[in-house]
Formats: structure tokens, sequence, C-alpha cells
């Protein structure tokens, strides 16, 4: 170990720039989940203290679960989140894998055309896009939301997951071909699981926006039959009057199926460098 | 059967040519090196044998059958290469086995196989490992093994000991010489060591800038190379290149091989200084700055002291002496 990284006021030193950025970075977060536990009163007069034995209720979770249709949000999120999910990952990754593997006439164009939604928000298309779910019928329905999620991450999926194929060893894609495999075989058998770390990563950066977003549910699905948790929190946002124990418990609650999620992926992101095939 | 056939094969990636027309012919069980530096092309074509490139013109014929259009799976050829190539998440009865699955062999037929394959590389304590659990030489062993199961009509090799240590690379080798023995396969290796292709060959294929340069048994190519290129990646060390007019020759390049030259402290053709010595053991390498024949590099047998600065002459074998014309080509 070189002598700089074990010199007391340089440990000392990087430790507290970490600790303030960590502390600022959760304070947000520690603020709505303690408070989640508070009563209404307790929560205007001390917002800053941990719930005590006077404060402690539990009145926002009781309405949050007994406001019956909180369970469909959350479920209305999880398909969502996961369907986009999937498709961004399936064809995010055949799309890389084409542009990474094969020789074609405007490679090179399809690929900068692939990565221009990285640059452009796909908000700015949100009146188009509303016109076409019209049209087609779709407005109010969870396939709407999977539709317009899944061409929101394919760009960056596509931008990562191209980068990873092409070091993915010729010789062993050369050698499934000899050995009589199809594309398709090559691609899911081969090459898939030595990219399962890039796909964690782009998992990971696919799946919070979906799952956070406000936007397009307000837009496309406001329905009570497919509003997802972030719109349905808003229900206890009134114009004069906010429920905000409900509000705090109902986002509280948000945070636990993502971070379930999170660490699925980030157990494969250590997990799933795989070596020992290729030199 | 496992004769090959190429005609007039060409290749080029976009604008630039790699191949510019290849002919050659494969006698069956014929162990044939492709030889040459890298960038030379003898990769290209050994993927465009295998299959796995497109030739942009020109045929290739396996066994009498034109296979310009058949898929690599079905050309009858197994291949090995350079990185192994092994399936990560297979142990190595599956990563042999897998291709015969592939094409429905009977499960009986491929135990057979895998057994005697096994047995003829010695692999049978690993057979239940996965790649990641052996050593570089026994997973090239294995992928030989996954060569050999299929059976093939021709063994492609590309650069298979290239990411070998030098002494597991002689063994390898040898174990590649006894194969070809056993099996009497045709046989196509790619390298860019020209020691192995010495070692290996039946007949070497020396190629360079996508042309053929010449074809012949290893002896025949050190003992009359038809032009300079040829003379020159034949042989290590490399052949002394001596410009014609200073030694007040006709031709345009004369060619000495270092073996070819014998030193002497007191008199001899070219009076010189030494440079630098590589002592060897079995052979020691003069490294000399002669005055009329310029730098001279002298492989004398056995040890040979000599100090840098020291003067010696040194005297060409003249009827190894190789002359070249202005085109590089042998003067017969």
């Amino acid at each position: 170990m070189s002598r700089a990284t074990i010199s007391l006021p340089r440990t000392v030193a990087a430790h507290a720039v970490l600790l303030t950025y960590t502390v600022i970075a959760l304070f947000p977060v520690v603020v709505i989940i303690i408070n989640s536990f508070k009563s209404r009163n307790a929560i205007f007069r001390t917002p800053l203290t941990p719930p005590t034995a006077e404060t402690f209720d539990l009145i926002g979770y009781a309405t949050v679960l007994n406001q019956g249709d909180f369970l469909l949000y959350f479920q209305n999120s999880f398909i969502v989140t996961v369907a986009s999910l999937f498709f961004v990952l399936l064809f995010g990754a055949m799309a890389a894998f084409a542009l990474a593997e094969y020789r074609f006439r405007g490679n090179t164009l399809m690929g900068l055309y692939l990565a221009l939604g990285i640059m452009i928000p796909i908000r700015l298309g949100t009146v188009a896009i509303l016109q076409l779910m019209v049209a087609s019928g779709l407005v109010n329905t969870l396939t709407a939301l999977i539709l317009v999620y899944t061409a929101q991450g394919l760009p960056l999926a596509i931008f990562i997951l191209s980068e990873f194929m092409k070091q993915v060893s010729d010789d062993l894609k050369n050698a499934g071909r000899i050995d009589g495999f199809s594309e398709y075989r090559i691609f899911f058998r081969l090459v898939l699981p030595l990219v399962r770390p890039a796909m964690a990563t782009v998992a990971v950066f696919t799946m919070i926006p979906i799952w956070n977003d406000l936007w397009f549910p307000l837009i496309l699905a406001p329905s009570e039959a497919t509003k997802t948790i972030t719109l349905g929190a808003q229900l206890f946002i009134g114009q004069y009057v906010t429920n905000w124990n409900a509000v705090l418990a109902a986002l509280s609650l948000a945070i636990l199926p993502v971070l379930v999620l999170y660490l699925i992926f980030s157990r494969q992101l250590i997990r799933g460098i795989t070596s020992g095939a290729v030199k | 059967m496992g004769s090959l056939n190429i005609e007039n094969v060409k290749k080029a990636f976009g604008s630039v040519d790699v191949l510019k027309g290849i002919d050659l012919e494969v006698r069956d069980g014929e162990f044939v090196v492709f030889v040459g530096p890298s960038g030379c092309g003898k990769s290209t074509l050994l993927r465009v044998i295998a299959g796995l490139e497109d030739a942009s013109s020109g045929n290739i014929i396996i066994d009498g059958q034109k296979v310009d259009a058949v898929p690599p799976a079905e050309r009858g050829i197994a291949m090995v290469f350079q990185t192994y190539a092994l399936y990560p998440h297979l142990n190595v009865r599956n990563n042999m086995s897998l291709g015969l699955k592939q094409i429905k062999t009977p499960a009986d037929e491929i135990t057979r196989r895998v057994k005697a394959a096994s047995g003829m590389l010695s692999l049978e304590p690993y057979l239940e490992r996965r790649p990641a659990e052996l050593s570089g030489g026994q997973r090239q062993r294995v992928a030989i093994g996954r060569a050999v199961v299929r059976e093939p009509k021709l063994f492609l090799f590309d650069e298979p000991l290239s990411n070998l240590d030098a002494a597991l690379r002689v063994n390898t080798r040898l174990e590649i010489a006894q194969l070809h023995r056993r099996l009497s396969a045709t046989m196509i290796y790619v390298t860019h060591d020209q020691v192995e292709a010495m070692t290996l060959a039946d007949r070497i294929v020396v190629l360079n800038g996508g042309r053929i340069e010449q074809v012949g048994a290893p002896m025949e190519l050190y003992n009359s190379p038809t032009n300079l290129f040829v003379a020159g990646f034949i042989g290590s060390p490399k052949m002394n290149f001596i410009d014609g007019t200073r030694l007040g020759e006709t031709a345009k390049t004369i060619g000495v091989r270092p073996e070819h030259m014998t030193v002497d402290p007191k008199s001899g053709s070219w009076k010189g200084t030494v440079i630098h010595a590589e002592h060897l053991g079995a052979d020691t390498n003069l490294y000399l700055d002669a005055e009329q024949a310029g730098l001279l590099t002298i492989r004398t047998f056995g040890e040979y002291r000599a100090e840098p600065g020291t003067t010696l002459y040194a005297t060409p074998d003249p009827s190894r002496i190789f002359r070249f014309n202005d085109q590089g080509r042998t003067i017969r």
C-alpha cells in the first residue's frame, strides 16, 4: 500500500468528505421515513426528531393500506417496471449484438441514430405520444406505459451493451458457429452470460427512472385501474389539505420494491464476472 | 477424403484487399502450415476456408465438393483457436460433446468418441471440470479434443500455441505432430512462428501481403527460397543481406545465412569488429560490424569466446551464397 493512503490526516479528510456527502444524500430519505412513523402534530412540530413513544403513530400506513387500491397501484408499478425492463434488456442486447457483431452498410449510422435518444429527452414528444396512444386506443392501459418506457430505456442500453459485446471474444462465437449453433443460440447461450455485469448496470439505470416517473402515468394512464404508485401517492396531496402521514407512508413503501430489485442486480454486478474460458 | 482446393480466392474488407488471389491444393492427409508476418492474410484465409468469412470471389472445394455456400458446421471441418474459445459454462466432457449433440449423434457414439479423444490427449482426470479450473495447456488440449471428436475431413488450427509459455509450446507442438501421425488427417495450421512451421509442416505456404510467396517442403524453402522475402522469413537468426555493389558482384543483393559463415581471428573474406555476442550454450550468435559487408549475424556452433571490440574475419561458404536480382528474385 502506498504511504499516501495510510497517512492519518488524509484518511480523516477523505472520510469526512465521503461522510458529508452520504449525510446530504440520505437526509431527505431519512426525514421521510422517520416522519412516516409519527403523528400529524409531531410531523409539523418536530420534523427532525425520530419518533418517540408519545409521537409514534402508524396512522399514515393504516390510511395507505386501508385505501384498498394501494396494493393495485403497487402491482401496476411493478408490472410496468418489470415488463419494460425485460423488453429494454432483450431488445437492447439484441440490437447491441447486431451492431457489435455484424458488418453491414450503415452500421455506424444506425448506432448513432440509436444513441440519439440519450441526448433528446423523450418527454419532448409527449403530445405526439399522447395522440398516438389515443389513436391506437391505448390510453389508460399499462401497455402504453410499457411501450413508452421501453423506447425511453433502449438508447442507453444499446450504447452501453454494444461496447461490452465488442469485447466478447470472436473466437468463442466462431467456435459456436463451427459447432453448428444458430446465431440466436450464440447470442443467448454464449454472449449474454459473458455480458451479465453490463446487463445488471443497464437494468439499474433503466429501472429507477421508470419506477419514479410521474409524468407519463399522469398523462397516459391516470385512470383508477392503471395508476402507478407515484401517481397514487398524489391522491393524498390536496389543493387545500394534504394528508402528510399518508403521503410519507406511501413514499416510504414505494422505496421498498425498487430497493429489493436494486439489491438483486447489484449482486449480479459483483458475481457476474465470468472468466476462464477465454484467456 | 480430406483434400482441399483453393481457387483464385480474393477477399476485400471495404477498399482493403486482404487476399489478392490465392490458389492452393492440399492433398489428403497433408499437414500444411500457413506462415507469414502479421497482417499477411493467413488468418483471413483460414476463416474463409472455415466459412466464417465469405470470399469476395473464388472457390473453396473440400473433398471435391464446392462449399462456398455451405455453413461452417456442415463443411466437415473442426477448428482450434488461439484463445481456446471453450464454452465457459460447460465442463470438459460437454465442451467436447456439444457439437456432436448439435448434429444428433447417438449418445453411445458420443461417449465412445469423447473417451477415445480424452484418452489420446490424457484428459480423463479433467472431464468433469470447467475451463476455469484448467491450466492454459490443458485448455488447449480440450480445444484440440473438441476438434478431434468431430472426426472432421479437415483440421484448422489458428495460432494454437501463441498463448502458451515456451516450455508448454514445445510439448503441445509435439502432441499436435503425434496427433497428425495417428489420425493421418488433413491439417491446416496458421502461425507467425517459422520454427513451428518448420517443425510441423509437410509443406509450408509462405504468405505476404495477401499473396502466396512460395509453397514447398520446409527444407526446400530453406535451401532454395524463390525470393528475398522467403529467404529472410525462413531460418533463424535471419539471413544476412548484403548490398551486391559493395562486394563488386553483379547481383543486386547477396544473401548468406548466419550458420553458413565461419569466423577466424587471423584471416578471411570480410574483416569486422564484434559488437555483441549472444551465448546460448549450444551455439553462439556473433554480431559483426564488417568494413565491406555491413552488419553481419554469424552463428557459430558450441561456445565461442569473443569480447565486443575484437577483430574477426568472416568467411561465407561459397556453395551456399544466394544471389537476388533487382526484383528480389533468386538468381539460380
